[in-house]
């Protein structure tokens, strides 16, 4: 096994750094997982939102946490700690999932890559090492955090496939070809050479959308190449505040936002279970054991108390409430990571049954959406609850609606 | 690899289209609209969401009437004549559940003004970065500003409860439209004794003298005061124009007062969704089936239409879509009228003044001023330099002439939306005024006029972009004539009837038949020429629907 690379002093700049600082005239930056990130270009994120669903985005993804797992034992490490039967995935394929502790709760969720037979990738929110070490006792198999050597980007809109076509030359087929969640290696060229760079078809947006790794020495020739065969295509640089909104139409959860890791809870209440996230589709239950697994059968057996569920604020009810402060209606411009408490709707049920954990105005769906925590059995599609609004610092609750997520999907995105 | 495109279902080729040719499927619906505008569109919509069986007649081969998207060019979708949306009520969006049918708005972000002498102004959603443009020509101006915002905004809030419910009629007093007046006098009330005063100004002023009272730069003045004149036959001298310049005002997008935006895939898409909501709730959409006239029985009942092909179908109710000259004089008849509202409808001005070039370009036409493909050039632009202009402009319109240096308001919907032109390619739309539709030499004269008023459009944009001339693939110029032979607006009003006071609100088409009534029973009118008027606003449809509905008309 090998040991992480030593971080310097953070925030650290990503292998971008040179491009998305020249680009960031608004000088409005974040830190995520201690990089340095851009939040927006501009001084708003709306140009980047409508490049990233009329266009195509271009944005620094470096941030993530990555790990290579390989060895004999891989598969069998890697089925052991997702909720997800690894050992069935197909090479150059990337499935979805999270992972979870004894307990069934989720500690974090990410992607997995199978690159070749012994050999995968694990993308996460989090640092994911000792994690991913501690499970691997008595297993052949070998991690590494690759997080610092590997840089990327997500390319993400209706203009993705044509973009990452005339930028990256595929070792086999084309890339136009390349399937929703699978991968595929290619070549980028730049003035510093010929570098090998892997596609994968994924990404946080729900759009048609593509995420390229590379090498971090040469980040800069894979910027320089996509953004040249974007160009004719309308690629915009976006940040993440645009992502942001972007994920909530998708209906995506973040860690740390609408969930937090089991691992840092200091409130048993905090906890999430894969089920109660909407997850509960990723779980592959009958099988060897894998971490948590007695926990989500039982849970299976007895039902969850808790769901995700998407929620539309009533436009009506939003609009009259800010007229009866003689008030245009206001949104947000993105999305918001405040709580926001839910109520019941019928008599003694008027109490608070849940809470939004990120709402968001769709410039695209004209509608206000939030991304829910409720009781479950308060949570079925169509039922109706309060939401609370503040209108001149004082606390409303208007009607709202649950709804399935994703709130918005494209055909695109799986053609 | 396929191309991404979104013209697809825009196509009438397309085997998605949301209308067919033929023959309708029955002899007999409880309503027809005659025209499949985006109005006549939304109403059907309204009316079959309430169950009811509705039949829309299209005379051209493509829906939407002047919010249409063609390949006129191959590879270049143009927004033939409507090209930028704002007014659309964000009500309708999600009771339609557009963005569901295809609708994607893209805001546009700048509002650009180049000049002749190498100067130009931007202004920008971003209120600080404006104030630094503005304060270049005026400090003052540009301190201003954002009180004038703030103005426009109470203004907009007044008005925007006038254009979501029907004109209430002052002369009546039945109570429903007493109620409407309650509620306009309750704006009235709740508005501020400045606001107030405002409102009644605005009505009477031009657009230059109420932007007077403002601000003092030219630069920011011209470009500011077109609002007033867009659609109508004034200058922007002339009185009533303020009012003009608030409607354009009106339009929101999320929310926000004055927003405008494209429709991705070209305006077009707008009728596509509204099309495709209204298939969805069960409309029938017809296609080349052009109707000849409004059948009425003997007692001057509407009881159905007669198509171009003779072929006669009925309903409980005829809705026009079509303006209302065309309407009344063209489809039902004048000897079905009584004189008066003959004359009234006579009276109603229509006066195009306006026309339409539509460019594809090889390349991106850089402007002198301000090279590149920035955001400066994203949103709207507008060949406005000084208010002189414009009414040096209006002045040869007066007597016949179309402008020789226009007005002209650019887009290039390319740089936000790649799905209308191929990569690295653009399409340029230019809306520009003054084309008067009663030229010197008579209106049926303006085919021989057509391509010198295209080099007149030409040669004025090529003064800001000199590499123009050399990047044009292909043009299409629309003059007034062509509007109304081609897109059936009368005089080539894209309003169907100008917005001038004296024909607004319950004055809308005529004096006592704003409620979408007509004095032929069982005939109603959905469309622009209703109100609360035009613009991509889809409120006569609605408006319409709800009341007919209200009122047991079917």
């Amino acid at each position: 096994m090998v040991a992480p690379p030593h971080r310097p002093a953070m925030p650290v700049q990503t292998p971008f750094h040179p491009r998305t600082s020249a680009l960031c005239s608004s000088l409005f930056w974040k830190e995520w997982a201690g990089y340095h990130a851009v939040r927006s270009y501009d001084t708003c994120h709306e140009r980047e939102y409508h490049a990233i669903r009329h266009a195509a985005g271009l944005i620094d993804v470096t941030p993530l946490y990555k790990y290579d797992v390989t060895g004999p034992d891989a598969a069998a490490l890697l089925s052991r700690v997702m909720v997800r039967n690894i050992a069935r995935l197909k090479t150059r394929q990337v499935t979805y999932c999270c992972w979870c502790d004894d307990a069934g709760k989720v500690m974090d969720d990410g992607t997995v890559w199978k690159l070749g037979k012994h050999r995968y990738r694990v993308t996460a929110a989090e640092p994911t090492y000792s994690w991913l070490l501690e499970s691997a006792r008595g297993l052949d198999v070998r991690v590494e955090d690759i997080t610092d050597r590997l840089a990327a980007l997500a390319l993400q809109g209706p203009r993705a496939r044509d973009i990452v076509v005339a930028a990256i030359e595929p070792e086999g087929r084309s890339l136009a070809e390349l399937k929703f969640f699978r991968l595929a290696r290619g070549t980028v060229r730049g003035p510093r050479g010929a570098h090998p760079v892997i596609v994968t078809r994924t990404g946080y947006t729900g759009d048609l959308g593509y995420e390229l790794w590379v090498d971090r020495e040469h980040a800069l020739d894979l910027w320089d190449a996509v953004f040249e065969a974007g160009r004719p295509h309308g690629i915009w640089p976006a940040g993440i505040d645009a992502l942001d909104v972007t994920r909530v139409e998708a209906g995506f959860i973040m860690n740390g936002v609408d969930y937090f890791s089991a691992h840092h809870c200091l409130l048993e209440t905090r906890k999430s279970t894969p089920y109660e996230l909407g997850l509960g589709w990723t779980v592959d239950l009958e099988r060897a054991p894998f971490i948590g697994q007695a926990a989500l059968k039982r849970e299976r057996a007895r039902g969850s108390s808790w769901a995700l569920a998407g929620v539309v604020y009533d436009w009506d009810a939003y609009e009259e409430l800010h007229a009866r402060f003689g008030l245009p209606p206001q949104v947000p411009s993105g999305a918001c990571r405040t709580g926001v408490p839910i109520y019941g709707t019928l008599g003694a049920a008027r109490r608070q049954i849940g809470y939004a954990t990120t709402t968001a105005w769709s410039p695209l769906l004209k509608q206000y959406l939030g991304l829910a925590t409720l009781e479950a059995r308060h949570a079925s599609v169509g039922a109706r609850v309060d939401v609370e609004v503040t209108v001149e610092y004082r606390r409303h609750r208007i009607p709202a609606t649950i709804v399935e997520t994703p709130f918005y999907n494209p055909a695109r995105k799986r053609a | 690899m396929g191309q991404s495109t979104t013209l697809s279902f825009a196509n009438p080729a397309h085997p998605d289209y949301p209308a067919e040719s033929g023959r309708p499927a029955q002899s007999r619906y409880d309503a027809i609209i005659v025209g499949g505008g985006h109005n006549g569109l939304i109403c059907a919509a309204y009316l079959a969401r309430a169950g009811r069986r509705v039949l829309v007649l299209e005379k051209r081969p493509v829906l939407g009437g002047a919010a249409v998207s063609e390949e006129v060019y191959p590879g270049f979708v143009y927004s033939v004549c409507s090209y930028v949306v704002s007014l659309l009520r964000p009500h309708i969006i999600r009771d339609l559940e557009l963005p569901k049918h295809g609708l994607e708005i893209i805001p546009l972000d700048c509002a650009f003004s180049p000049l002749p002498n190498g100067d130009s102004l931007a202004r920008w959603a971003d209120g600080q970065r404006t104030y630094r443009e503005v304060a270049r020509f005026s400090r003052k101006d540009a301190d201003r500003l954002r009180e004038f915002s703030l103005e426009m905004t109470r203004l907009c809030r007044f008005a925007k409860g006038i254009i979501d419910h029907p004109a209430p009629d002052p002369t009546s007093m039945r109570p429903r439209e007493l109620a409407g007046l309650l509620r306009m006098g309750a704006a009235m009330r709740d508005a501020d004794r400045a606001t107030r005063y405002q409102n009644l100004k605005l009505l009477t002023m031009s657009a230059a003298d109420f932007l007077d009272q403002w601000f003092e730069s030219d630069v920011l003045k011209a470009p500011m005061s077109v609002s007033g004149i867009i659609g109508t036959f004034l200058g922007v001298r002339s009185p009533g124009t303020a009012y003009v310049l608030l409607h354009h005002y009106f339009g929101e997008i999320d929310g926000a007062f004055r927003a405008w935006g494209f429709a991705k895939g070209g305006t077009g898409m707008i009728s596509m969704a509204c099309a495709r909501a209204a298939r969805a709730r069960g409309v029938e959409i017809r296609v080349n089936a052009g109707v000849e006239q409004i059948e009425l029985d003997a007692d001057g009942t509407a009881t159905g239409v007669v198509l171009q092909n003779g072929d006669v179908i009925k309903a409980k109710v005829v809705v026009s879509a079509v303006d209302p000259r065309r309407t009344f004089f063209g489809l039902v008849g004048e000897q079905h009228l009584d004189s008066e509202f003959v004359a009234q409808i006579r009276r109603y001005k229509l006066r195009g003044s306006s026309g339409k070039v539509n460019l594809a370009l090889d390349r991106f036409p850089d402007f002198a001023c301000r090279p590149g493909q920035g955001p400066h050039v994203q949103g709207d632009i507008a060949i406005a330099p000084s208010v002189a202009y414009l009414e040096r402009a209006y002045d040869q319109a007066k007597y016949g002439d179309f402008s020789e240096r226009p007005f002209i308001n650019v887009v290039f919907p390319s740089l936000v939306d790649p799905s209308v032109a191929p990569p690295g390619k653009h399409v340029m739309s230019c809306f520009v005024q003054y084309a008067p539709y009663d030229i010197k030499e008579g209106p049926e004269r303006w085919p021989e006029r057509r391509e010198a008023f295209g080099d007149a459009v030409i040669d004025t944009l090529a003064e800001y972009c000199p590499t123009l001339k050399d990047s044009i693939l292909h043009r299409q110029v629309l003059t007034p004539w062509d509007l109304e032979q081609e897109f059936g607006l009368t005089e080539g009003n894209i309003f169907h009837g100008e917005l001038s006071v004296e024909q607004l609100l319950f004055l809308r088409p005529a004096a006592g038949w704003s409620r979408y009534q007509t004095p032929i029973a069982n005939l109603w009118m959905c469309a622009s020429g209703t109100h609360p008027g035009g613009g991509i606003m889809g409120s006569p449809g609605e408006l319409a629907a709800k009341t007919m509905l209200r009122a047991g008309a079917l």
